[in-house]
């Protein structure tokens, strides 16, 4: 187990920069998540910890120490790959006994120490077999099995569960954060899904165009989000150009459209000056419709809904109020507001955030 | 119906395509079972005195030892070159890997005689003499690129990942080579260089412009012999021939089907 240290890392390749400037503190033990989408600069990231690209600029260090002109294969990690990346043409036993050989372990200790992964993967029965015989969710089982024998100091997960079938992905989710939690390991996880990184991580770092946007724990970047990119991708939200008209110290005071006035907590609006143009984010499952009166201390402003997409055991509104279009996400009991309705829309001021403005 | 008719037609027509390509080694295959002197119809009865009278002729023995010495030589250098160069055009970012490629493939698509004439002059305007070692040369670059092509394919389809996954766990980058790559391509390595073998054994253009003076391949040994008479030792001759050539790939082709089977690829 190690922490992992990115210094002003930067990745290009010819004339396109892949990683811009970053830095991350990756602590010892913990789960963190490189969230993003695709050509993000987070797979870049993770292969460049794990050795199998270089960065043009900075410095990575694992456990204290600077790994920069480490090869890979004396770098000591765990490393997990979308498709599997078993090797064919030798037996799960094999696989899982592959990174023992190259390492002092006399051959009597590997078999247990190969069967103990099997059976922490639980999947203790299927030594014997190759891995086409499997199905993909035992593979991918196999090939944690082989990263996570061997004690790495560090396990480099780069989209280990994205070629599976939505259900096995669930459960693998549960599963992959056990073993983790179990052997304690330092886990960089890579995913563009953001279900699977506010379920599993202790600290999601959000990219976007090689560049880190923000570093917290999951509910941290869920509920404040740093910038309109985070709101955006985490979630579904709405957002709305306003004006910071005040900052006290108990709130922030925004004047939006629709709204009208209300108040923002001050640690929900961490980034917002003073005075001047700002965004008010709204999450959209923090907007009630409704058909009733607002309760003392809601917002309650009358729209219309214009389009409605059943989710089952939620429905999301797309509705109009004023000019402003708006989108909410409510569970529902029984049957949804249809088309055309006219509703309130209930908002607690304490649920939104706010972000400078442009 | 006129639709059946065509298929007729067209069944006919097939078949006669066949007869016209494998009668005559089927004949050959026949004949070489003749007992009688004359290498032709009407057949005497069944006999192995051909190929006994083969077994006995020293100057195809000689042929035949030439012909597997350079054979087996060529299909290890070509082979062995053959990896090295896939290797590194489909692992390694070379530069101008394209034009390397076109230039590796090419004596493909150069006519053979072209080929031939091309490395007799150049040789001659280095002033070395024609040798063995020149024979050998010549089959090489022919026969590179048939390995070539079945590795580099092969190679293509084995995911970096998996590389990247040995190394991950600590094998060198030569350990990843010999542990997985090489074990996985290995049908394909097999089957390069079964057809480097058989190509050259094969090959009567190149080798008769290459081969130095006394020296005669299998192929060239029958041409020779040709040109005084028709012994009904060349048809037994020629049946060997096929047995070789056709077996051989047939045998390789099967050890590598249960090669792949067996490792579950």
């Amino acid at each position: 187990m190690s922490s992992v240290h990115l210094n002003n890392i930067v990745k290009r390749f010819g004339a396109v920069t892949a990683v811009h400037s970053t830095s991350l503190e990756i602590p010892e033990g913990a789960f963190v998540t490189l969230l993003g989408p695709s050509g993000c600069g987070k797979t870049t990231n993770l292969r460049m910890i794990a050795g199998l690209l270089d960065p043009t600029e900075g410095e990575i260090l694992i456990g204290g120490k600077r790994v920069n002109d480490v090869p890979i294969h004396k770098r000591n990690l765990g490393l997990v790959f979308q498709n599997y990346a078993l090797f064919p043409h030798k037996t799960v036993a094999d696989n899982v006994a592959f990174g023992l050989k190259y390492r002092d372990v006399p051959s009597d200790d590997i078999a247990t120490k190969v069967q103990d992964a099997l059976e922490l993967v639980q999947l203790p029965d299927v030594g014997d077999r190759y891995p086409k015989e499997l199905s993909g969710g035992q593979q991918q089982r196999i090939a944690l099995a082989r990263a996570i024998v061997i004690e790495p100091d560090v396990l480099l997960l780069d989209e280990p569960l994205s070629a599976l079938d939505a259900n096995l992905r669930e459960d693998m989710r549960v599963e992959l954060k056990r073993i983790q939690e179990r052997i304690g390991v330092t886990t960089v996880f890579v995913t563009h899904d953001q279900s699977e990184a506010l379920a599993m991580s202790d600290q999601i770092v959000v990219m976007s165009d090689g560049r880190v946007e923000q570093v917290g724990a999951p509910e941290e970047v869920y509920n404040t989000p740093a910038s309109e990119f985070v709101a955006n991708f985490l979630g579904a939200s709405n957002i709305l150009a306003a004006r910071c008209t005040r900052r006290g110290p108990e709130g922030v005071d925004i004047e939006a459209p629709t709204f009208g006035k209300l108040t923002v907590p001050a640690e929900k609006a961490p980034n917002l000056g003073s005075e001047g143009p700002a965004k008010l984010v709204i999450r959209a499952e923090k907007l009630l419709v409704s058909r009733d009166e607002a309760p003392e201390g809601v917002l309650s402003v009358p729209a219309t809904i214009e389009a409605v997409d059943y989710q089952g055991q939620a429905v999301r509104y797309f509705v109009r109020a004023d000019d402003t279009q708006l989108q909410a996400i409510n569970m529902i009991d029984q049957h949804p507001f249809a088309t055309g309705d006219a509703i309130n829309l209930h908002l607690r001021p304490i649920d939104c955030a706010a972000l400078p403005g442009d | 119906m006129g639709g059946t008719m065509g298929w007729h037609l067209l069944r006919g027509w097939t078949v006669l395509v066949y007869l016209f390509m494998f009668l005559p080694v089927a004949v050959v295959v026949l004949l070489s079972f003749n007992a009688s002197q004359f290498g032709a119809f009407p057949m005497t009865g069944f006999s192995f005195r051909w190929f006994v009278e083969l077994a006995q002729n020293e100057a195809i023995l000689r042929a035949f030892r030439t012909s597997v010495t350079l054979g087996v030589m060529t299909a290890a250098i070509s082979t062995t070159l053959g990896v090295l160069a896939s290797l590194a055009m489909v692992r390694y970012r070379v530069p101008g890997s394209n034009y390397i490629s076109t230039l590796l493939i090419a004596p493909i698509l150069v006519p053979e005689v072209v080929l031939a004439v091309a490395l007799l002059l150049f040789l001659n305007f280095l002033g070395i003499n024609k040798s063995f070692t020149l024979l050998l040369f010549g089959h090489v670059i022919f026969t590179l690129p048939f390995v070539i092509l079945v590795v580099q394919a092969r190679l293509i389809s084995i995911k970096r990942d998996i590389e990247e996954a040995a190394m991950s766990l600590g094998a060198s980058p030569r350990q990843t080579f010999f542990q997985i790559t090489l074990p996985l391509m290995l049908p394909a390595v097999l089957a390069g260089a079964l057809f480097a073998l058989t190509i050259s054994f094969d090959d009567i253009t190149g080798t008769l412009f290459w081969k130095p003076g006394g020296v005669e391949t299998v192929p060239t040994q029958i041409f020779a012999m040709l040109r005084n008479s028709i012994s009904p030792e060349i048809n037994a001759l020629g049946t060997v021939m096929i047995v070789l050539t056709v077996g051989l790939p047939l045998l390789g082709l099967a050890i590598a089907r249960t090669l792949s089977q067996k490792r579950g690829i």
